[in-house]
């Protein structure tokens, strides 16, 4: 990318980032920094995670073309980045390995985790169960509930869950009582933390660590069409897989990069999480980025049907991607998401994450519009059809009783919008602001 | 010399610890925190910290963090904070105030400085706000006469705390113990050692919080520091008895141990 370095100094990207946390933190960032920093220079600290990814995530995982799916996406190539085939089922376990091995490397014997969907958690869980350490995850009692799945699996792992019922009881509130615990205990306890939000180092850390995706994906691609995709769809929550895909594409100026938030009920009914549409500069867990707030700076309470992007806050370096107009971003529904999700299911036999649904319902849309700039769906012998690459940031198990409570499966009813959504419109139209 | 300044000199020359006493805005209504903080005041507190309601108190224990909850749910408004600053001044001791950076932020860090020094507030402390982020609100303050007060903490290397210090005016906030708000039943000997090094590198007055809930406890602090800050223990008065003279006798029995 040509234009302005996306960090002017350390943990700032423009006006974005930064470190706004209690003094009594500031120690442990700066530890944290030096240790990541000495760690990647350090060859043997490299080959372990190179080690894991392969042996233990399944690294490089594959990259499939959907046909079937394209098809109701103006007939654009769609090939999916099958992080939903990771080792626990989503792109999570790319940066908690990373940081699994540093809190091994800084002698600390303990690592806390917020947790939405649950992913980030069981990855979390996961990594301590394999290097021997104590694990903590805080999880809003209402992603309890509706992830009550992936509750288990952590439990299974043997980490603590701990449900948390102040503020809203989501994703947020997870993260103020990490935050509370890790000042506590910051002697013995890393804070890892599963996204691109919070203070320096966490959201480049955590980008380099899913860098991987990217550089994985844009290879494969070469290597199997010979030329560079023409968009990359991620859905964006704190937006760590959109950034993992993201950032090995970042100087290649003809490739859009495009994020999906969580659109809720749509942007007008107020009940969302899209923070590019409802939201304002400001602070939130750290760092300056967009926050979805009131006239007082308050936070506001946000809904998704994905557990993964119901946040009120997204990561810096994407609010800068954003004001600088290397990416864009837009909203798409809890009905636009399912859509999407039921569509993958049927027409190609894999059950995404619902956070992932949305990137997919975006893939569609934007498939559409080009091919209705170019005057018509492409001819699947059309050479030069457009190329989009979608990162599947996880799989949908966890998301089972939500999708079938939701299709109005629960009592052996078939999905009753089946013919419906195979015909003329499985997507519904963009909200406001097409591409 | 500022409004602080001449209250630590004063509690110095009289040989005793400044008490210090948080409460937070519009807790649990705006009409008993105006009246809360007038209680306060009366009753011994010589600077009080009116706290701004926050969604997110990542800083804070389960007392401050449900008080702040229910300001929140029964409507605050930011510009009420100055409301109780004014209240604070009128009944005699020194406000200041106490917010997480947001909703300073959004309000815009130089009106907030006009409107504070406007209701007579002698600064504010930023518990999630450290001087390396903080030039708009330097500058906003040094534009307005107010003191920046910073916090320090037990895991602060000697390079911090001299780099902090000298960015605070009027007092340095010392965190005692690694933690959240809320009462303890030991305020501990890490916050002895921990003066110790910050006296080391600084003249200006020290305040140590996070914990003190008694009289006793305050004149345990009182012997080494030169401010008590005293915020769960208060608010749980007012939970507790909302005709204030529970808070009343927690604030005249803590102004006794800061004098002991
Ligand atoms: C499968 C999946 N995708 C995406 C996300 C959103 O996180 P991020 O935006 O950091 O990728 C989550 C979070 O829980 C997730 O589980």
């Amino acid at each position: 990318m040509s234009g302005p370095t996306a960090e002017p100094r350390p943990g700032r990207f423009g006006a974005f980032g930064g470190r706004y946390v209690p003094e009594a933190l500031v120690a442990a960032l700066e530890e944290l920094e030096e240790a990541w920093h000495e760690a990647m220079a350090d060859p043997d600290f490299v080959a372990e995670l190179d080690r894991l990814q392969r042996d233990y995530t399944g690294r490089p995982n594959p990259l499939t073309e959907v046909p079937r799916f394209a098809e109701h996406a103006g007939g654009a190539r769609v090939f999916l980045k099958r992080e939903d085939l990771n080792h626990t089922g989503s792109h999570k376990i790319n940066n908690v390995l990373g940081q699994a091995l540093l809190t091994v490397r800084m002698g600390k014997t303990r690592v806390i985790a917020e947790t939405g969907a649950g992913q980030h958690g069981v990855a979390t869980a996961t990594a301590a169960a394999l290097l021997g350490l104590d694990c903590t995850v805080y999880m809003g009692e209402v992603d309890t509930r509706r992830q009550a799945l992936n509750v288990a699996r952590m439990r299974l792992l043997g980490a603590e869950v701990v449900p948390v019922a102040t503020g809203s009881a989501t994703l947020k509130d997870a993260i103020n009582e990490a935050m509370r615990d890790w000042v506590t205990t910051v002697e013995r306890t890393h804070y890892l933390l599963g996204t691109v939000t919070g203070p320096h180092p966490f959201p480049t850390m955590v980008r380099d660590f899913h860098a991987v995706i990217g550089r994985e994906a844009r290879e494969q691609l070469l290597e199997r069409t010979g030329r560079l995709p023409d968009a990359v769809c991620a859905c964006v929550g704190g937006g760590s897989n959109a950034m993992g895909i993201f950032h090995p594409f970042r100087d290649d100026e003809q490739v859009r990069l495009l994020g999906f938030e969580a659109g809720g009920d749509g942007v007008a009914s107020g009940r969302h999480a899209s923070r590019f549409s409802g939201g304002e500069p400001g602070v939130l867990h750290g760092a300056a980025s967009y926050v979805l707030q009131d006239e007082d700076g308050q936070t506001l309470p946000t809904h998704s049907i994905s557990a993964g992007l119901d946040y009120p806050s997204v990561g810096p370096e994407h609010a800068f991607l954003h004001d600088s107009g290397r990416a864009t971003y837009a909203p798409v529904t809890d009905t636009e998401a399912m859509e999407a999700f039921a569509l993958l299911s049927r027409t190609e036999g894999i059950i995404p994450a619902i956070e992932s649904a949305h990137a997919l319902a975006g893939a569609v849309r934007v498939g559409r519009e080009l091919a209705e700039a170019a005057g018509g769906a492409f001819a699947a012998d059309d050479p030069d059809r457009p190329v989009i690459l979608v990162n599947l940031s996880g799989r949908g198990d966890k998301d089972v009783d939500t999708a079938a409570r939701w299709f109005g499966l629960v009592d052996g009813e078939d999905l009753v919008e089946a013919e419906a959504l195979k015909a003329a419109e499985p997507v519904a139209e963009a909200e406001g602001s097409g591409w | 010399m500022s409004a602080l300044s001449e209250v630590f000199d004063r509690c110095r020359a009289e040989g005793r610890a400044a008490l210090v006493g948080y409460l937070p805005a519009g807790f649990p209504d705006l009409e008993t925190s105006l009246a809360a903080v007038r209680v306060l005041a009366e009753a011994g507190a010589d600077v009080v910290e009116v706290g701004v309601p926050y969604t997110d108190p990542l800083m804070d224990g389960p007392v401050i963090e449900r008080a702040a909850s229910r300001a929140l749910a029964g409507g605050f408004r930011l510009p009420q904070v100055f409301d109780l600053v004014r209240a604070v001044r009128e009944a005699g001791a020194v406000p200041v105030v106490m917010s997480y950076w947001n909703p300073v932020l959004h309000y815009g860090p130089e009106r907030f400085a006009a409107d504070l020094a406007a209701a007579g507030g002698a600064g504010m402390i930023t518990p999630d706000l450290v001087p390396d982020e903080a030039d708009a609100w330097l500058e906003a303050a040094r534009a307005h006469d107010l003191d920046p007060v910073f916090l320090v903490a037990p895991s602060s290397t000697d390079a911090r705390l001299r780099s902090t210090t000298q960015a605070c005016r009027g007092f340095v906030y010392v965190a005692s113990t690694m933690g959240v708000t809320g009462t303890r039943t030991t305020v501990g000997g890490s916050a002895a050692t921990l003066v110790e090094r910050v006296r080391a590198v600084t003249d200006l007055p020290l305040c140590v919080g996070l914990g003190v809930s008694d009289g006793a406890q305050a004149a345990e602090v009182a012997a080494f520091a030169d401010g008590v800050i005293v915020g769960s223990a208060l608010v749980r008065a007012v939970d507790e008895d909302p005709t204030l003279e529970g808070l009343r006798a927690v604030t005249a029995d803590l102004a006794a141990g800061v004098r002991r």
